[in-house]
């Protein structure tokens, strides 16, 4: 996908009174893409939606819009459209007059406000409602009623801030659909703000991950996935397990040996280390393997004993101690063909995995090797 | 059944006091309506409904007219600078808003009536507006501004001005900041979100502000007295002088009890309006 930027944000910093909210942030949207801010609750989400959309002046830095500086672009002039955190839908207008709110003020005929919001509606599937007030809705039909207001102005970029967080399980994944299908048959360019990992995978084009205030990694959900930058990235994006390690030795380009937990294991990654390097060896629960063959020389990886484990259904989720006492979670497929597919507690087993499928970066905290 | 009990008696004395100190004098005041005037006994026997139909007569619509229009000057004037400035109290930080408020309310501790003879000192022929404008050379004589209907428009703004002030206040603190960030998104510009957003939701701050200048307003009669000079320019005025002056007090209970229908009659507009706004969820919106 070669798209052009439409938004840049550089080495923007705000700050309310002596708090900095954001610190030399950097952001580059390209046209026509799905882009989720995600990060936990007063990272900054909101603040960096309220700068583009012109509710905020940063303090230092610049916001190029298809390459010009809007910093003089009030917010109502602005080609950008916002669906509220809080929906702040306006109590004493209908349904249908708040979604015409700003096709009146672009001085849109009437028979032309009448059609698109109308469509506007039948996309939110709120049809029926246009001629209630907001009071009368319930959190979900607020929610989508305040999707639908800015969607129908057609503005080049919609921002959308926690916008589909009080809707139930169901008519969420029903509205995270349409909202994707809508953004394809629209094109408009969306920046969706969630603190919802899962949300943020499966929906967007590229994420950008944030933490008190500074982008952390931008890239695809299988990039953010696959390979984080960092530690608090590998965490907050799903389950990780982290072995600190030491390495010994470089076997060849991107190969090395590494003393993990006592053990001499060989590690591939897209970093140069050299001997004496800390690094953090990071698998996903379900790279890790559980070795429980009862022999104790047979048994590879780390030794351990299970602490627990559950069924959800797919997986058999596995709470593991080691010997140096980390715990660790490991995630496996029922195997059809084994009905008796099960550890039981205190069982000693061995943690394992299949080399390669480790991801390894500097280490950021001090931990044995 | 201890708090029920409470709760009896509370509404027992409450109920007992309201009919002691509203209901008897009111009913007093109809009664009195009814009743033939009397110099020496003031209100006297045979029932008859002859000041009820003097009401009519063409010198008090006039007054009646005047009245209105002065109320409703004062109310307008009042709500002009009313409402910005409450809209300034209610963004404030908190230490400001507090300061501004009291500063407000400070006047009230002296009587009103000792106030309105302050006014007389700045209006008066030698009075400071007077003395200033003579002293700049913008006036050869001074003007004539005591004793008119300036002056007691004027007397009536300052003493009711913090009665428009203190119901916008509250109606401004209720208006949702972020409807206003919403409507600018939209491409509302000032103009558009004042008339769409901030009037329309301030609505019952405005209504129940005017309410409570217009009212009083009607019946302040010793403001047009000493401001005015001594003519009938309120109802309030016409009611006191058939009380003290000329003692004809079955016509004063009647123009009084006119009176209290007249703004009875606006107060439950206000209610109708009050409703219809409720309803459009325009002051209860489960707060988001
Ligand atoms: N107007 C303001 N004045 C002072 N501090 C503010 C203001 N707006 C935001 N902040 C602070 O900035 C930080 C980031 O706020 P922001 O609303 O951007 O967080 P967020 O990532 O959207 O969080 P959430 O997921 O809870 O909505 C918070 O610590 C907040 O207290
Ligand atoms: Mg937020």
């Amino acid at each position: 996908m070669n798209r052009l930027p439409i938004l840049t944000l550089s080495h923007i910093s705000k700050r309310f009174a002596a708090q900095e909210v954001l610190s030399d942030f950097h952001l580059t949207i390209n046209d026509g893409e799905f882009f989720t801010i995600l990060g936990p609750s007063g990272c900054g989400k909101t603040t960096v939606l309220r700068l583009i959309a012109g509710f905020e002046q940063p303090n230092e830095g610049k916001i190029l819009l298809n390459g010009e500086d809007i910093a003089g672009i009030p917010a109502e002039k602005r080609p950008v459209n916002t669906v509220f955190q809080s929906y702040a839908l306006f109590p004493h207008l209908s349904v249908f007059d708040n979604v015409a709110f700003g096709l009146k003020m672009a001085e849109v005929d009437a028979q032309n406000i009448a059609v698109r919001v109308a469509d506007a509606l039948a996309i939110v599937r709120l049809s029926d409602f246009a001629t209630r007030k907001p009071h009368q809705l319930s959190g979900g039909q607020k929610q989508r009623v305040a999707i639908a207001r800015a969607v129908v102005n057609r503005p080049k970029i919609l921002l959308l801030d926690e916008s589909l967080s009080a809707l139930d399980h169901k008519l969420r994944q029903q509205m995270q659909l349409e909202l994707k299908q809508l953004q394809r048959q629209l094109g408009i360019t969306f920046v969706y703000v969630t603190h919802d990992q899962e949300e943020a995978l499966s929906m967007s084009d590229r994420i950008l991950v944030m933490h008190n205030g500074q982008a952390q990694q931008v890239g695809t959900p299988r990039e953010i996935y696959e390979a984080p930058r960092n530690l608090f990235v590998a965490q907050f994006i799903g389950e990780i397990n982290v072995f600190d390690g030491e390495i010994t030795r470089a076997l060849g380009e991107y190969q090395y040996q590494a003393m993990i937990n006592g053990v001499e294991r060989d590690i591939r990654c897209d970093h140069r280390f050299a001997a004496g390097d800390r690094v953090h060896v990071m698998l996903r629960p379900e790279d890790l393997r559980i070795d429980c063959r009862p022999n104790v020389l047979e048994r590879k990886g780390f030794p351990g004993v299970v602490l627990e484990r559950n069924y959800t259904g797919q997986t058999l989720n596995s709470h593991i101690r080691l010997e140096n006492g980390q715990a660790v979670t490991v995630h496996e497929f029922f195997d059809e063909d084994d009905p008796d597919f099960d550890y039981s507690i205190n069982q000693k087993v061995g943690v394992d995995w299949v080399p390669g499928w480790e991801h390894v970066i500097p280490a950021e905290r001090s931990g044995q090797a | 059944m201890k708090v029920l009990n409470f709760r009896r008696v509370a509404i027992v004395l409450t109920l007992v006091w309201l009919g002691l100190f509203v209901l008897v004098p009111h009913v007093l005041v109809v009664l009195t309506s009814v009743m033939s005037p009397d110099p020496q006994h003031l209100a006297v026997w045979p029932v008859t409904l002859a000041s009820w139909e003097r009401l009519f007569e063409p010198v008090y619509a006039e007054v009646f007219w005047r009245s209105l229009w002065l109320s409703t000057l004062t109310t307008a004037i009042c709500l002009v600078l009313g409402y910005p400035f409450a809209y300034i109290v209610a963004k404030l930080p908190g230490v400001w808003r507090g300061v501004l408020l009291f500063l407000m309310i400070v006047p009230f501790w002296t009587n009103s009536l000792i106030r309105t003879y302050a006014i007389k000192l700045i209006l008066g022929n030698k009075g400071l507006v007077n003395a200033a404008l003579l002293g700049a050379g913008l006036v050869d004589e001074p003007l004539q501004l005591l004793y008119t209907p300036f002056a007691v428009v004027f007397g009536l703004v300052y003493v009711l001005l913090p009665f428009m002030v203190l119901p916008l206040v509250s109606s401004f603190d209720k208006l949702d900041g972020t409807l206003l960030e919403a409507a600018r998104d939209l491409g509302a510009a000032f103009w558009a979100r004042f008339r769409l957003i901030i009037v329309p939701l301030t609505m019952p701050g405005i209504i129940a502000g005017s309410l409570m200048v217009f009212l009083p307003a009607m019946g302040m009669f010793y403001v047009a007295d000493l401001l005015g000079g001594a003519k009938n320019l309120l109802l309030g005025n016409i009611i006191k002088n058939q009380f003290l002056v000329v003692r004809d007090w079955p016509f004063g209970a009647a123009f009084s009890v006119a009176l209290i229908v007249i703004m009875a009659g606006l107060l439950w507009l206000y209610f109708l309006a009050n409703q219809r706004i409720n309803r459009q969820g325009g002051l209860d919106d489960e707060g988001l």
